[in-house]
C-alpha cells in the first residue's frame, strides 16, 4: 500500500495536501457528495415519508375489507390493487412500512446500547474478552436467520418476540466489530497518555474509546437495519411475525402467496417496497463506510 | 498443514459445546406450560404428563442437560411427536436434498459472483464495472424468497417453461434435477452472488495496487498471468474466509426457499415443525444445521491455510 | 549510439485540480555499461521516469504528454503493450524498493524466476530450474536447489532482494532499472547489494539506471549522475564532476546532507521547506522558494540547462557564483 502511494510520485502530493482530521462538516460534505449514499438518503427519506405519512396517503384502513372489491388489479382508484378480502394493498403496505421501520429501529437501537456495550467491555477488560468472545462465536456460529427463527418459534409469535429474537442473532455481529475497534484505539498513543495519567476506566472509556470507535458502528448499524428488516420479512412470511391480520410486508405476501396466480401484485408490491427500503439502507451503509472508516476508505 | 488441520478441529471443540448448550437452553425458553401448548386447550392432565415425558420435561433441568448431552453423543435428539420419527433420522433423510440444491447455489455464486467481482476491478469506474455493482447491489437487497415467487409466476405461470415447485433427485434424472432446482438455485444464489462479487471487487482492487503485482508486469509477464496467477490467488485467500459466510446465508436461505419451491429438504422440515410447534424438530433441525455448518468453517479455515504459505508453514 | 536516450519526456497525471506534470521536459542518454545516477527527494519524478521507460505506469491517472523514449534506437512510447512485455525482462530488467513486498508471498521463487525464463524463451521445465539455480547462485544465495522451494517470506530481506535481482537478470537485460534497491534494507546489507549489482554489471555488459535519495549511494555506483527536482532535471554531470564543482543550489544542499552510509534517515535536514505541490509551481525556477541564493531573476522565467563545462549542465542561472565560492 505504502508504494503504490510512491508509485505516483508526484501525483498523490496533492491528495495529500487534504486536511488530516476530518470535522463533523467534512463528513457532511463528503457523504453528501458521495453518489450512493446521496441515492440511498433518498430512497430512504421515500420509505420513511410514505410510513410517517400513511394516513394521509391512504385514507382508507388496512384492515377494512370490501368483499365487492376482491382482487382489483393496480388501477388509479386502488394503486396497488386489492386482496382477497379487497382490503387496499396501498394501505396494507404503507402501513407495513411502519411495522418494518419500527422493527428495525428497535433492533437498531438495541444492538447500538448492548452491542457497543458488551463489545467495549470484552475489548477493554482483557479478562473478560476470552470469555466474551466465546460465547460470541457459538452464537455467531448458528446461521442468522435460522437462529432467529429458532427463537422466534419458540418465544411465539408477536412484534416484542420478533425484536428480541432479532437482537438476540445480531447483538454478538455488533459486539465483534465493536470490540476489534475498542482493541485498536485502546493501544493508540493518546489513552496510553490518559491510563498513565491515572484517568479511571470509565472515563477512558467513555472520553476516548466509544467516541473513537463510533465510525465501524454506525456502519454496522446501518448493514443491521438492512438485515433486521429483511430478516423480519422472512420471519413473518414464514409465519412467525405479529399475527395477521396486522399488515407486515412479510404476512402479506404470505397470504398473498395462494393467489400469486390471478393476483401477482399482491405479492409484487410489497416485496418491490422492501427490495427498495433494503437497498436504500445497503446504499447508505456503502456511503457510511467509504466516508468514516478509513481503513476502507482506498476502496472507492 | 497437519497441525493446522488438529488446531482448527481443536479450536471448534468449545464452540460445539456452547452451540450445542445454547441449543437445549433454547427449548427452555417456551414461555409458559409447553404440554398445555402442545396437547391443547381440552387435553387431560394425564395426555399433557405424557408429553412432558416425551420431552424430558418431568426430570430437573441438570438431568434433562445431562440426557441431552448423552443423547447428542449416540445421535438421539429426541422423536418428533409430529412426524412419528426420530429427529436425527427425519433430517439426515432430508439433508440431501438441501445439500444437492444449496452445491448448485454455491457453483452459481461462486462463478457469478467471481467473475462479475474480477472484470468490475478490472474495468474500474467503466460502465461494465458500474452495472456489475448495480446488479450486485440489487442482489444483496432482494429477499429470496419474493425472487422466487416472482420467478415462479413469470417463468412457470405465465411462460410454462419450468415446474412451480417440487423436487427431482439427480440420480433418479438428472434433466429433472435441472429443471426442479434452477429456480430456487437461482433465487437461492443471488444475495450471495451480490455479496461475493462486492468483496471480490474490493479484494481485487486492493491486490492489483500491491507491489507484487507490478513486479509481474516487469518480468514482462502477459496479462492472463498477472491477472489470472499473481493477482487471483492473493485475492482468493480473503475470499476464502468469505465462503463460510456465504455457505451459511445459502443454508439459512434453503430454508425459505425450499417452503417457497415445496422442495422436502431439511428447510421444508423445519418450516412445517415450527408451524406444528414440533420442538424436537426444531431444536435438531438448528443444531444439525449448524454443526455441518461448524464443520464447512474449519475446511474453509484449512482450505486459506493452505492458500497461503504464511499460514502453512508457520501454523498461523 | 547510446543505448537508451529520453528526449523531452513529460508525464502527466489527472488529479482533482486539472492535469499536473510530475516529470517535465527530461533528457538524458544512457550507453551501454554505464551507471546513471538519478537522485533527487521523493515525489521528485525518479520514479515516474523509470516506470514511464518501463511502460507501468498506472493510465489512467498517468498519460504521456510528449517526448520520445529510444531503447536500442526504437521508440518505446510508440510500443504497445505486446510489444512492451518483450521488452520487459530480455531489454530492461527493474527492481525495486521494498523486497518483503515485490516478491509474490504465494509463490515459491524458484516458481517466480523461471515463469519468467518459460515466458520469454519458452525452454522446458529443466531448464527453466537450471538457469534459476545459476542465477541464484550468481547473486550469492546459497544452496540454491533448496532455496528455490522456499517461500519469500522465509528468507531476509537481503535474500529477497538478491532474488529479485536474479528474477530481473535471469533474461539477461541491456538495462536494469534499480528504483531505490537497498533504502529498506539494513546498512551492511546495502553495501553488499551495491557491490554484487556492480559485479554484475562487469559480468553481464549491462547499464544500470539507479535511482536514489541518497548521494552516497550514487557516489559509490555511479559514473554519471542527474539531480531531479520537481519533475524537473536541475544538475546533470559525471560522477567527479559533480562532486568537485555542484553547479546548483539544490544539488550543494544535497551533497551537504550527506550522512554516512551509516544513517541516512536525516536525509536532506540541511535544505529548508519541501517540494512545492505540482498543481501551484512557482513560476520561474522550482527550486527558488527554498533558495539560499535566489535572485529576482529566478522567478521571471524556468532557467534552462546549461552547459557548465562538458558534459556538465546546470539549470541555475548563478552556476557561475556558485563554482567560485
Amino acid at each position: 500500500m505504502a508504494d503504490s502511494v510512491a508509485m505516483l510520485d508526484g501525483a498523490p502530493q496533492i491528495a495529500a495536501a487534504a486536511p488530516g482530521r476530518s470535522t463533523r462538516w467534512d463528513v457532511a460534505r463528503r457523504l453528501w457528495r458521495h453518489r450512493s449514499f446521496r441515492f440511498g438518503l433518498g430512497l430512504f427519506a421515500i420509505v420513511i415519508a410514505a410510513a410517517a405519512f400513511a394516513p394521509w396517503i391512504s385514507p382508507i384502513e388496512p384492515n377494512k375489507l370490501a368483499m365487492r372489491a376482491r382482487f382489483l388489479p393496480p388501477s388509479w382508484d386502488h394503486l396497488f390493487g386489492t386482496d382477497n378480502f379487497g382490503r387496499s394493498q396501498l394501505a396494507r403496505v404503507v402501513y407495513g412500512a411502519q411495522l418494518s421501520l419500527m422493527i428495525g429501529t428497535a433492533v437498531v437501537v438495541i444492538n447500538a446500547v448492548f452491542g457497543a456495550l458488551i463489545g467495549a467491555l470484552a475489548g477493554y477488560f482483557r479478562q473478560l474478552d476470552n470469555m466474551v468472545m466465546r460465547v460470541n462465536d457459538a452464537v455467531m456460529a448458528f446461521p442468522a436467520v435460522l437462529l432467529a427463527i429458532g427463537v422466534a418459534a419458540v418465544l411465539g409469535r408477536s412484534t416484542p418476540n420478533m425484536i428480541l429474537a432479532l437482537s438476540v442473532v445480531y447483538i454478538p455481529r455488533t459486539a465483534r466489530i465493536v470490540r476489534s475497534s475498542v482493541i485498536v484505539v485502546r493501544q493508540m498513543e493518546y489513552v496510553q497518555a490518559a491510563v498513565a495519567a491515572g484517568a479511571g476506566h470509565w472515563r477512558i472509556l467513555r472520553r476516548h474509546i466509544l467516541p473513537n470507535s463510533m465510525a465501524p458502528l454506525m456502519v454496522q448499524l446501518s448493514f443491521l437495519f438492512a438485515y433486521a428488516v429483511l430478516t423480519e420479512a422472512t420471519l413473518s412470511f414464514l409465519g412467525l411475525g405479529a399475527e395477521p391480520p396486522t399488515p407486515t410486508w412479510g404476512n402479506i405476501m404470505a397470504e398473498g402467496r395462494q393467489y400469486m396466480r390471478e393476483a401477482p401484485w399482491i405479492i409484487a408490491i410489497p416485496g418491490a417496497a422492501l427490495a427498495i427500503t433494503v437497498m436504500a439502507l445497503n446504499l447508505l451503509g456503502d456511503g457510511l463506510r467509504d466516508v468514516l472508516d478509513p481503513r476502507l476508505r482506498v476502496q472507492q | 498443514m497437519g497441525r493446522v488441520i488438529f488446531n482448527r478441529i481443536a479450536g471448534a471443540v468449545p464452540v460445539i459445546l456452547l452451540v450445542t448448550l445454547i441449543t437445549f437452553g433454547l427449548m427452555r425458553l417456551i414461555p409458559g406450560d409447553v404440554s398445555a401448548a402442545l396437547g391443547g386447550i381440552s387435553s387431560t392432565p394425564a395426555e399433557r404428563e405424557a408429553i412432558r415425558k416425551n420431552l424430558g420435561l418431568d426430570e430437573p433441568a441438570h438431568v434433562q442437560l445431562f440426557k441431552w448431552y448423552g443423547g447428542l453423543v449416540r445421535g438421539d435428539l429426541g422423536r418428533s411427536h409430529f412426524l412419528g420419527k426420530d429427529v436425527t433420522q427425519a433430517t439426515f433423510e432430508r439433508l440431501p436434498v438441501t445439500v444437492s440444491l444449496s452445491a448448485y447455489s454455491l457453483v452459481l455464486t461462486l462463478l457469478f459472483g467471481l467473475l462479475s467481482g474480477i472484470v468490475a476491478a478490472l474495468r474500474q469506474n467503466t460502465w461494465v464495472d458500474q452495472a456489475a455493482m448495480m446488479f450486485a447491489m440489487i442482489g444483496v437487497s432482494m429477499p429470496n424468497f419474493w425472487l422466487g415467487l416472482m420467478m415462479i409466476v413469470l417463468f412457470s405461470v405465465h411462460l410454462g417453461w419450468l415446474p412451480t415447485g417440487g423436487y427431482v433427485p439427480f440420480t433418479q434424472d438428472p434433466v429433472g434435477w435441472l429443471r426442479s432446482c434452477t429456480m430456487p438455485a437461482i433465487s437461492l444464489a443471488m444475495l450471495q452472488i451480490g455479496l461475493l462479487a462486492r468483496i471480490t471487487r474490493s479484494t481485487m482492487l486492493e491486490v492489483l495496487r500491491q507491489d507484487y503485482v507490478r513486479t509481474a508486469r516487469a518480468k514482462g509477464l502477459p496479462n492472463y498471468l498477472v491477472v489470472g496467477k499473481h493477482a487471483l490467488a492473493n485475492a482468493l485467500i480473503p475470499i476464502v474466509t468469505v465462503i463460510g459466510i456465504v455457505v451459511s446465508l445459502l443454508i439459512s436461505g434453503a430454508v425459505v426457499t425450499e417452503t417457497v419451491f415445496s422442495i422436502p429438504g431439511v428447510g421444508q422440515l423445519l418450516t412445517s415443525a415450527i408451524l406444528n410447534r414440533d420442538y424436537p424438530m426444531i431444536q435438531g433441525g438448528l443444531l444439525y444445521i449448524t454443526l455441518l455448518l461448524v464443520g464447512i468453517n474449519i475446511l474453509v479455515d484449512v482450505a486459506y491455510a493452505w492458500l497461503d504459505p504464511r499460514v502453512r508453514y508457520d501454523g498461523g | 549510439m547510446s543505448l537508451l536516450s529520453v528526449r523531452n519526456l513529460q508525464v502527466l497525471f489527472a488529479t482533482e485540480n486539472g492535469e499536473v506534470a510530475a516529470v517535465d521536459d527530461i533528457t538524458f542518454d544512457l550507453a551501454e555499461g554505464e551507471v546513471l545516477g538519478i537522485v533527487g527527494e521523493s515525489g521528485s519524478g525518479k520514479s515516474v521516469t523509470a516506470l514511464s521507460i518501463m511502460g507501468l505506469l498506472p493510465r489512467p491517472p498517468a498519460r504521456i504528454g510528449r517526448g520520445s523514449v529510444m531503447f536500442e534506437g526504437e521508440n518505446l512510447l510508440t510500443y504497445g503493450e505486446r510489444a512492451m512485455r518483450r521488452i520487459r525482462g530480455p531489454g530492461i530488467g527493474m527492481i525495486f524498493q521494498e523486497p518483503m513486498t515485490s516478491l509474490n508471498p504465494v509463490f515459491t521463487i524458484g516458481d517466480q524466476i523461471m515463469e519468467t525464463v518459460r515466458v520469454h524463451e519458452g525452454v522446458g521445465k529443466a531448464a527453466q530450474r537450471d538457469r534459476a539455480i545459476q542465477m541464484l547462485a550468481r547473486v550469492g544465495i546459497a544452496l540454491p536447489e533448496r532455496r528455490l522451494d522456499d517461500y519469500p517470506h522465509q528468507l531476509s530481506g537481503g535474500m529477497r532482494q538478491r532474488v529479485m535481482i536474479a528474477m530481473a537478470l535471469i533474461c539477461r537485460p541491456k538495462l536494469l532499472i534499480a528504483d531505490e534497491p537497498t533504502t529498506a534494507l539494513d546498512v551492511t546489507i546495502q553495501q553488499q547489494i551495491l557491490e554484487l549489482l556492480l559485479d554484475l554489471r562487469d559480468e553481464f555488459r549491462m547499464a544500470i539506471m539507479i535511482i536514489t535519495h541518497n548521494m552516497g549511494v550514487v557516489a559509490e555506483m555511479a559514473d554519471r549522475v542527474i539531480v531531479m527536482y520537481a519533475g524537473k532535471i536541475v544538475e546533470q554531470a559525471p560522477i567527479g564532476a559533480l562532486f568537485r564543482q555542484p553547479s546548483h543550489p539544490y544539488t550543494r544542499g544535497l551533497l551537504d546532507s550527506i550522512p554516512s552510509l551509516a544513517d541516512d534517515r536525516e536525509r536532506l535536514k540541511t535544505i529548508p521547506g519541501t517540494l512545492p505541490n505540482p498543481s501551484a509551481l512557482p513560476p520561474g525556477c522550482r527550486f527558488e522558494p527554498r533558495c539560499a541564493w535566489r535572485v529576482a531573476a529566478c522567478i521571471a522565467s524556468v532557467p534552462p540547462l546549461v552547459a557548465v563545462e562538458p558534459e556538465h549542465h546546470s539549470a541555475c542561472i548563478r552556476h557561475g557564483e556558485l563554482a567560485a565560492r
